[in-house]
């Protein structure tokens, strides 16, 4: 019962989050300077009279502004997010079609980040100090300076150009007409460097995290009974610190999910991802406002149930939670 | 005071910091002086690798402009955005923050629900369709990086100014009779500010890395020639040219790592009690 009001609860707020983004787009377009009109054709030359017309006609242009704003929200809760102009196409099919192939990246390098940033944070938890803590620290200290976009250029030169292991763009090799399983693999190959720039920068941030986390841990009476009963010291450090030090992680790594969808913008530019991240430079080099707002809408719709997963994800590691709200 | 500056300085992590920033620094504002003539002139010829010839060390790029030429001048942009945007995030942050924590309440509620709103937010995709609309220049660059980044500020600033609003102090203000604003001006803000003041320094290293990956991406103010844009530039002849893109990017790495080292030092400084928490 406690659980299904805390969804509701966390549904109720996640719709007024995205109704928020609707009125906050609406908003935008409003503040751009010249006809929203205009704006809606993107600064195409496609400044054509019968043609904006239509568009005013099609957006209750000319009536109050409340209507508009109604008409606007009513059209995006029927999934209409506007046409392309420049792509001659709907904006929610373009987004639909590339959505799959963002969903892939952000999926492998958060998994990657992850996983990478706990392992590092605990080695240097557990060696706190020596030598392997201060090349995690350094290692963090660097790659969290770094540009995400220049890490992916430098990673090409290095692991495509140079090394010849990883291809540099694209999601597949053009004209191979692979099936199955050959498929599969050549994506994968594919997604090697960008899952891994796009992780880089926030496997920094994990792992920080983790270290400190598990440094706290470290000096709880439950960790002195453990070294107490005479447990090997690898076994205290996978059952009984990390199981605990990990919650704070998680919590954080929910958090920055949405900052996740940014860094796919740049990677997908550099890495000529076909996704919406890719989809969203070419719109910004067009200025096709349409697809940018509706790529924003469509992020933070994902940043939102990406929240929720993670609350749920937090209830089942630890059952605590649940009970005390 | 004093004793906090001479344990700052006696940091070597802060001492590395300071040093890059400095130099950094004194190229921004002496530009035009280290690096005379206009950064978007052609110099020399395309396509010139770096150490080949004495007058350009770190080569030309594609139009034959001087590569060491666009990193002196670039580093305007960068450290005027960085510093002027946080100060908007600053103000920003300090006022919901201020307002929320001393106010509690509905007034509390509702400031920490829109503070929340922007944090759910994909940031970045948020600050690109802002400059976007506004239509790219200094000033829209360094308001959306603004907009995106006071939700931290405000959240700290809230719970000091909460956890500080029932103590003795201030109940003595108030009995006192000073106003509402003269204690949070005057009583409580001085003693929140030095968490804030090493979070600035993380905040100006943030903005500057999102500046460059707004002008990376082909945003960045027309005039300007700035580090993202170098970059951005040199994108696709990375093949043929590594170095119109290596050492723009090294620049911001060191001076992104210069800032977080600074603001790592401050916090170990002003804030003793919460640095020492897992660093042992």
């Amino acid at each position: 019962m406690k659980l299904l009001r805390a969804i509701a609860l966390r549904a109720g707020k996640s719709v007024g989050v995205i109704l928020a983004i609707v009125a906050l787009n609406f908003l935008l377009i409003r503040l751009a300077p010249g006809d929203p009109a205009s704006v809606m054709a993107g600064q195409a030359g496609v400044a054509d009279e019968i043609f904006m017309k239509q568009l005013r006609e099609q957006f209750g242009l000319n009536e109050p502004v409340w209507r508009q704003f109604i008409f606007y929200v009513g059209n995006v809760l029927q999934g209409d997010l506007g046409y392309s102009y420049r792509q001659g196409m709907s904006v929610a099919n373009l987004i639909a079609e590339r959505l799959p192939a963002t969903l892939l990246l952000t999926g492998s390098a958060f998994i990657f980040a992850l996983l990478a940033g706990i392992v590092l944070g605990s080695i240097a938890a557990a060696k706190a100090g020596k030598m392997p803590d201060l090349v995690v620290s350094i290692l963090s200290l660097v790659f969290y300076a770094t540009p995400l976009f220049w890490i992916g250029m430098m990673s090409i030169l290095l692991f495509s150009v140079w090394l010849g292991w990883f291809p540099a763009f694209g999601m597949i090799t053009v004209g191979a007409n692979l099936q199955g399983w050959d498929y599969v693999l050549d994506v994968a190959h594919h997604l090697v460097l960008p899952a891994f720039t796009l992780g880089l920068f926030y496997m920094t941030v994990y792992s920080r995290m983790t270290r400190a986390s598990m440094l706290e841990v470290r000096d709880m009476d439950f960790v002195r009974t453990a070294r107490a009963k005479g447990l090997a010291p690898n076994i205290i450090l996978r059952r009984h610190m990390l199981r605990n030090a990990i919650l704070p992680v998680i919590t954080l790594a929910g958090i920055q999910a949405g900052q996740l969808v940014g860094g796919a913008i740049l990677t997908e530019t550099v890495f000529s991802w076909p996704g919406i991240g890719r989809l969203a430079f070419d719109a910004l080099v067009q200025r096709d406002y349409q697809v940018l707002m509706g790529v924003f809408l469509i992020t933070s719709i994902m940043v939102v149930l990406f929240n929720i997963l993670t609350d749920l994800l937090y209830r089942v590691v630890d059952p605590r939670i649940g009970a005390s709200a | 005071m004093n004793q906090s500056l001479k344990q700052f300085l006696c940091n070597p992590k802060a001492l590395i910091g300071l040093t890059i920033l400095l130099l950094a620094v004194l190229a921004a504002i002496f530009a035009p002086l280290i690096a005379p003539g206009d950064p978007w002139k052609m110099a020399s010829r395309p396509f010139l690798p770096p150490m080949q010839d004495a007058r350009f060390l770190f080569g030309t790029d594609m139009m034959g402009r001087d590569i060491m030429t666009g990193l002196i001048h670039g580093a305007r942009v960068s450290i005027l955005v960085g510093l002027t945007s946080t100060l908007v995030a600053l103000v920003f942050g300090l006022l919901f923050g201020m307002l929320a924590g001393f106010y509690g309440g509905w007034i509390d509620d509702a400031l920490m629900r829109i503070t929340e709103f922007f944090q759910t937010i994909p940031t970045f995709v948020f600050a690109l369709l802002l400059v976007a609309i506004l239509s790219p220049s200094i000033l829209s660059i360094t308001l959306a990086i603004g907009i995106v980044s006071w939700p931290p500020v405000a959240r700290l600033v809230r719970s000091e100014f909460a956890s500080l609003r029932n103590r003795e102090f201030v109940r003595a203000a108030e009995v006192l009779g000073q106003s509402n604003w003269q204690i949070i001006w005057g009583q409580i803000l001085p003693n929140t500010l030095s968490p804030v003041i090493a979070m600035a320094s993380l905040m100006v290293a943030s903005a500057i890395l999102t500046e460059a990956a707004i002008s990376f991406l082909g945003l960045g103010d027309p005039n300007r020639m700035s580090w993202g844009f170098m970059i951005g530039a040199a994108r696709t002849v990375l093949r043929q040219a590594w170095w119109m893109s290596f050492f723009p990017g090294m620049v911001i790495l060191l001076v992104v790592l210069a800032l977080n080292l600074v603001g790592d030092a401050l916090n170990d400084v002003l804030n003793p009690r919460l640095s020492r928490k897992g660093r042992q």
